[in-house]
C-alpha cells in the first residue's frame, strides 16, 4: 500500500509537474513500485586482487564487495550517518574510547551469528595490521573490549575526533568474519577473494578475467530487501568495448569514470542513459602538478608559482573534459563541505606574471626563448591526465619552459616519483577520502617513510604546516576542526609544494532500466539492496 | 616411434632455447621499473610504509634478485610455475584455465586465414592481373593494414549495436547456464566476430604467398609436361600445382602460430575474451612475475610443438624432406 498525506502528495505532483516540464514527458520512476528479481549486469575495468575491503580500501574492491560485505555505519541521502551493522555509536569526552552497540540476529553467509567479537578481531586485526589508510587512522588504537556480544568498545591511546572516525567508517568500518579468518595467514585467506559477509548479497562466483557473481541473501537482515536476484560484474578492460557492452545492453552500468570522456559525451546525449556525477560526491578527485622541490629551479616559489599562472585550467576544463570540472582552490575539494571554504589564496592565469616571476627568479630565457627543461612522469591512471601533462607542457612552452613528457606504467610511475624522486615534474590524481586527515593531509606533512606512494615525497618540508595539520587532526571539537583545514589549505597554496589544479568527480552511466540508482553520496561503493531493474 | 624419437629429439634440442628465454625475461623484468606491489598501491590509490612492506613479504619480493631467480629455475624443474600475484592462485592453473579460450581463437582463425587465402590465392592466381585478382589483392591489403582493434570495434558496432545479432564481447552466456549443443552454439556466437577479425588480417599474407607460389610452380617443367600430357587445367592445378605450392604456406603457418599469440592481446581486450592475451598484458602492468614467466614457458611450448607439427605436414606434403632426414 502507498501511503499517502498531504505533502508527500503535493511534493510528487510537484515533481512530476516540474519532470513533465523538464524532460516533456510524464517522469515514470515517480511512484513506481519495485520490480523484485532480476539481474544487475555491471561493467567492470580492472581485476580485483582482494575482494576484502577491510583489507584494500579502493573503490575497484567496494564496486563489488560492498554489497556482500558490511560497515558499521554507512550515509544516507543527505550524507548523514546511517545505522549498517552498528545501531549507535558514540564518544567520550576525551576522544579515547568510543561505544558501537550492534545489531542483534545478524548472520554471516555462512549461518554464524555475527557479534562483537567479528567486529574486535577485524578492528585489530585487519584494519589496524593490513588496511590501507586504516593502519594510519588506527595507528593508536589499544584495544576492542566486547563487554557483551553487541558492545564493541574501541581504546585509543591519543585523542581520536569522532568527526575523523564516524566520518571514516562507510569507507573503512567494513567487517570481516573472526570466525574464517582467526589462526589463518589472513593475506592467503580464501575468503579475500571468495568473500563471506552480512549483506544483501552473496558471493557465488569469481571467474577469472570473466565475472563475479554475487546472489541475492534471503536471510538478509533488512527484511524485503534486496529487490535484485543477482549482480554480475563484467570485466571489460578495452574502454571502447565497454561502451559497446552498454549500448548492446549487455551491462547496465558503468561507475567511477572507466569509459572514454568521448563516450561518456555521447551516452550523455542519449536517452537510453544517465550520465552523471550523482551518487559520486562523497569520492571527489583531483588532478595535480607536482613537484620535486630538491630541483634547483624547482626550490624556488617563485618558479613554482610562474608554473602554475602559466595554465589557462578553465581552457582546459571546457575544452577537454568537456566542461566535468571546476579549477580547484587546493587541495580539499569543493564537494567537501565539511571542510572547504572558498580560497583566499589563487593563481589566476596570467601569462605575463609567470613571466615576470621567472625573470625575477633569475631564469632569464636564452637564445632560444628557453629559460630551462624539465621532465614530466605521466601515469596511465585515467584518459584525463596525459591530456592534462600535453596541455601543461604546451602552456609552459610559451613561458619559456620546455617539458619533456615521459608516460609510464602504474609501477613505474609509483617507483620512479614516490620510490626514487627521479622527476621534476609530475602529474595524477589526488583522491579525497571524506577527511583530509586521511588521505589529504599526507601529501603535505613530512616524516612519511621514504618511498610510500601518495605521500610528501616532495622534497618540502614546513614545520608551520606539520604543526597545523598535527592541531586540526587531534583537535576534538568538531566545529573548531573543521575550520581549521581552511587555514591549512592557504598556507599550503601560498608554500605550493605541489599545487591540486582542477576539482573532478567520478562519473557513471547507467542504463534507464535501472531503477532507485545513485541516491547516496557513495553509491556505487554502497549496498544496492533497494535497486531494481525493468526489462 | 620414429615421429616420438623426433619429438623428444626436438623438446631436448629447445631446452637451452627455453632456459634463456626465461632467464633473460627474468632479468629483463628487474629492470622495469617498481614491483607488483607498487601495481598494487597504485590500484588502491594509496597505502602507507607498513602496508608495502607487509606486501612485500608477502609476495617474496623482499630477497635479493640472484636468490629469487634460482628459487625460480629451483621450481621450474620441479615443474611448479609458482603462484599469481593477481589472481591468488597457481600460474598453472591460472593459465589452463585461460589457455582454451587462445587456443580457439588461434586455431580457428588460423584455419579460416589459411583455408581463405588459399582459395581467394588461387583464384587470383587463375586470373592473374584480372579484374578479380586485383580486387581481392586490394582488399586483401586493406585488412591487413587495418589495426585489429578498429576491425574489432567497427564490427561490433555493425553487428552488435546497429544489427544486434552477435554479442559484443565475452566467451559465452553467463547467464544461459547453456550444456551440450547449446552451449556450442552459445560459444560460437560469442567466438565469430573476433575469429574473423584476426583471421582477416593473417589472409591477406596467405593470399599473396599463395598466389605467388601458385604463379611460380605453374612455370616449372613438370607443369609443361602436364600440359603436354594434355590434362585439363583443373587437373593440373589439384594434382601438380596445389601440393608443391603448398609447402611455403605451410612454413607461414608455423611462424605466424607464435605472432598470432601477440595479436590475440588485442582481439581479446576488445572481444573481452578471457585468453592468455590479455593475460599477458594484465601480468605486465601488475608486474606480475611469476605469471608472466608462466605464460613465457608455456607459449613457447606451444610455438615449439606447433612447430613440430609443421614439419610433420612438411613431411607428408613432400616426402623427399623425411629422405634426406632432416
Amino acid at each position: 500500500m502507498l501511503k499517502l498525506n498531504r505533502r508527500t502528495l503535493m511534493t510528487g505532483v510537484a515533481t512530476a509537474a516540474l519532470a513533465t516540464v523538464l524532460t516533456g514527458a510524464p517522469m515514470r520512476a515517480i511512484a513506481e513500485e519495485p520490480v523484485r528479481g532480476g539481474t544487475l549486469s555491471v561493467h567492470m575495468p580492472q581485476e580485483q586482487r582482494t575482494l576484502n575491503p577491510a583489507l584494500r580500501a579502493s573503490t575497484g574492491v567496494y564496486v563489488i564487495a560492498s554489497k556482500i560485505m558490511e560497515p558499521l555505519m554507512d550515509l544516507d541521502e543527505q550524507g548523514a550517518l546511517v545505522p549498517m551493522l552498528a545501531t549507535s555509536w558514540e564518544g567520550s569526552e576525551d576522544g579515547l574510547t568510543y561505544t558501537f552497540k550492534l545489531r542483534e540476529g545478524v548472520k554471516w553467509h555462512d549461518g554464524t551469528p555475527f557479534t562483537s567479537a567479528d567486529v574486535q578481531f577485524t578492528a585489530m586485526e585487519l584494519w589496524k595490521k593490513y588496511q590501507n589508510y586504516g593502519t594510519a587512522l588506527h595507528a593508536n588504537l589499544v584495544s576492542v573490549e566486547t563487554p557483551d556480544d553487541h558492545t564493541a568498545v574501541f581504546t585509543y591511546s591519543r585523542p581520536m575526533p569522532a568527526d575523523l572516525l564516524f566520518g571514516a567508517i562507510p569507507d573503512l568500518g567494513y567487517i570481516s568474519p573472526r570466525h574464517i579468518y582467526e589462526g589463518t595467514d589472513i593475506l592467503a585467506n580464501p575468503a579475500n577473494v571468495a568473500p563471506i559477509g552480512t549483506g544483501p548479497f552473496k558471493f557465488d562466483q569469481y571467474e577469472r578475467g570473466q565475472y563475479v557473481i554475487a546472489v541475492r541473501n534471503e536471510d538478509y537482515w533488512r527484511a524485503g530487501f534486496p529487490y535484485l536476484d543477482r549482480i554480475i560484474w563484467r570485466f571489460i578492460s578495452d574502454k571502447a568495448a565497454a561502451a559497446a557492452a552498454l549500448e548492446s545492453g549487455q551491462v547496465h552500468m558503468s561507475n567511477y569514470s572507466s569509459l572514454s570522456l568521448a563516450d561518456m559525451d555521447r551516452l550523455s546525449k542519449d536517452d537510453r542513459f544517465e550520465v552523471s556525477a550523482r551518487g559520486n560526491t562523497r569520492q571527489p578527485f583531483q588532478n595535480t602538478v607536482e613537484f620535486n622541490n630538491r630541483r634547483e629551479n624547482l626550490k624556488d616559489v617563485r618558479v613554482r608559482r610562474a608554473i602554475i599562472h602559466a595554465l589557462d585550467t578553465d581552457f582546459f576544463i571546457e575544452n577537454f573534459l568537456y566542461g566535468n570540472g571546476n579549477r580547484a582552490q587546493g587541495p580539499i575539494p569543493k564537494a567537501s563541505d565539511k571542510f572547504f571554504k572558498e580560497g583566499r589564496v589563487d593563481y589566476e592565469y596570467d601569462v605575463d606574471k609567470a613571466n615576470a616571476l621567472l625573470d625575477e627568479a633569475g631564469f632569464e630565457r636564452g637564445g632560444d626563448g628557453t629559460r630551462f627543461e624539465l621532465t614530466m612522469h605521466v601515469p596511465p591512471f585515467g584518459e584525463d591526465i596525459p591530456l592534462w601533462a600535453t596541455f601543461v607542457q604546451q602552456s609552459l612552452d610559451a613561458v619559456g619552459i620546455k617539458v619533456r613528457i615521459l608516460n609510464v606504467d602504474a609501477a613505474t610511475y609509483l617507483k620512479e616519483v614516490y620510490g626514487e624522486w627521479n622527476f621534476d615534474l609530475s602529474t595524477g590524481w589526488h583522491i579525497f577520502r571524506a577527511d583530509p586527515a586521511i588521505s589529504t593531509m599526507v601529501w603535505y606533512r613530512s616524516g612519511s617513510p621514504d618511498g610510500t606512494a601518495f605521500t610528501n615525497q616532495w622534497g618540502w618540508t614546513d614545520p608551520k604546516a606539520d604543526e597545523m595539520i598535527d592541531a586540526a587532526a587531534s583537535e576534538l571539537d568538531t566545529e573548531k576542526r573543521r575550520a581549521m583545514y581552511p587555514d591549512i589549505v592557504d598556507r599550503l597554496n601560498t608554500e605550493l609544494p605541489i599545487w591540486m589544479a582542477i576539482d573532478r568527480s567520478f562519473m557513471s552511466t547507467t542504463s534507464e532500466k535501472v531503477r532507485n540508482h545513485h541516491n547516496n553520496p557513495r553509491w556505487p561503493s554502497s549496498h544496492w539492496a533497494d535497486v531494481w531493474v525493468v526489462e | 616411434m620414429l615421429i616420438l624419437q623426433l619429438a623428444v629429439k626436438r623438446l631436448m634440442s629447445s631446452i637451452p632455447t627455453l632456459l634463456i628465454l626465461l632467464v633473460g625475461l627474468f632479468l629483463l623484468l628487474q629492470l622495469a621499473p617498481g614491483d607488483t606491489v607498487d601495481a598494487l598501491i597504485a590500484q588502491l590509490g594509496g597505502g602507507s610504509a607498513e602496508t608495502a612492506e607487509e606486501l612485500r613479504r608477502y609476495y617474496g619480493l623482499d630477497g635479493s634478485t640472484m636468490a629469487r631467480l634460482l628459487d625460480y629455475l629451483w621450481r621450474l624443474v620441479r615443474l611448479d610455475l609458482g603462484f599469481s600475484a593477481i589472481y591468488d592462485k597457481p600460474v598453472a592453473t591460472v593459465i589452463f584455465e585461460r589457455l582454451p579460450v587462445t587456443l580457439l581463437l588461434m586455431v580457428l582463425s588460423l584455419s579460416f586465414a589459411f583455408i581463405m587465402g588459399m582459395l581467394l590465392g588461387i583464384i587470383s592466381a587463375r586470373k592473374v592481373n584480372g579484374w578479380l585478382d586485383t580486387i581481392l589483392s586490394l582488399l586483401g591489403m586493406v585488412f591487413y593494414a587495418t589495426p585489429a582493434f578498429w576491425l574489432g570495434l567497427m564490427s561490433i558496432v555493425i553487428f552488435s549495436i546497429r544489427l544486434g545479432w552477435l554479442p559484443p564481447g565475452g566467451y559465452y552466456d553467463i547467464l544461459a547456464g547453456n550444456t551440450g549443443l547449446a552451449h556450442v552454439w552459445d560459444v560460437t556466437r560469442h567466438m565469430l566476430q573476433p575469429t574473423v577479425t584476426l583471421a582477416l588480417i593473417y589472409m591477406a599474407i596467405y593470399l599473396r604467398i599463395m598466389r605467388a607460389s601458385m604463379l611460380e610452380v605453374s612455370t616449372l617443367d613438370f607443369v609443361r609436361t602436364a600440359r603436354a600430357k594434355g590434362l585439363s587445367r583443373n587437373q593440373i592445378i589439384r594434382h601438380h600445382i596445389l601440393r608443391n605450392a603448398l609447402l611455403p604456406m605451410i612454413t607461414i603457418m608455423g611462424l605466424q602460430a607464435g605472432a598470432i599469440l601477440g595479436g590475440s592481446v588485442v582481439i581479446e581486450s576488445v572481444f573481452s575474451l578471457p585468453g592468455i592475451g590479455k593475460l599477458a598484458y594484465e601480468s605486465v602492468i601488475q608486474r606480475d612475475l611469476n605469471m608472466l614467466l608462466g605464460i613465457v614457458f608455456v607459449s613457447a611450448l606451444m610455438v615449439i610443438v606447433v612447430n613440430f607439427v609443421v614439419d610433420l605436414i612438411y613431411a607428408y606434403l613432400d616426402p623427399r624432406i623425411t629422405s634426406e632426414k632432416v
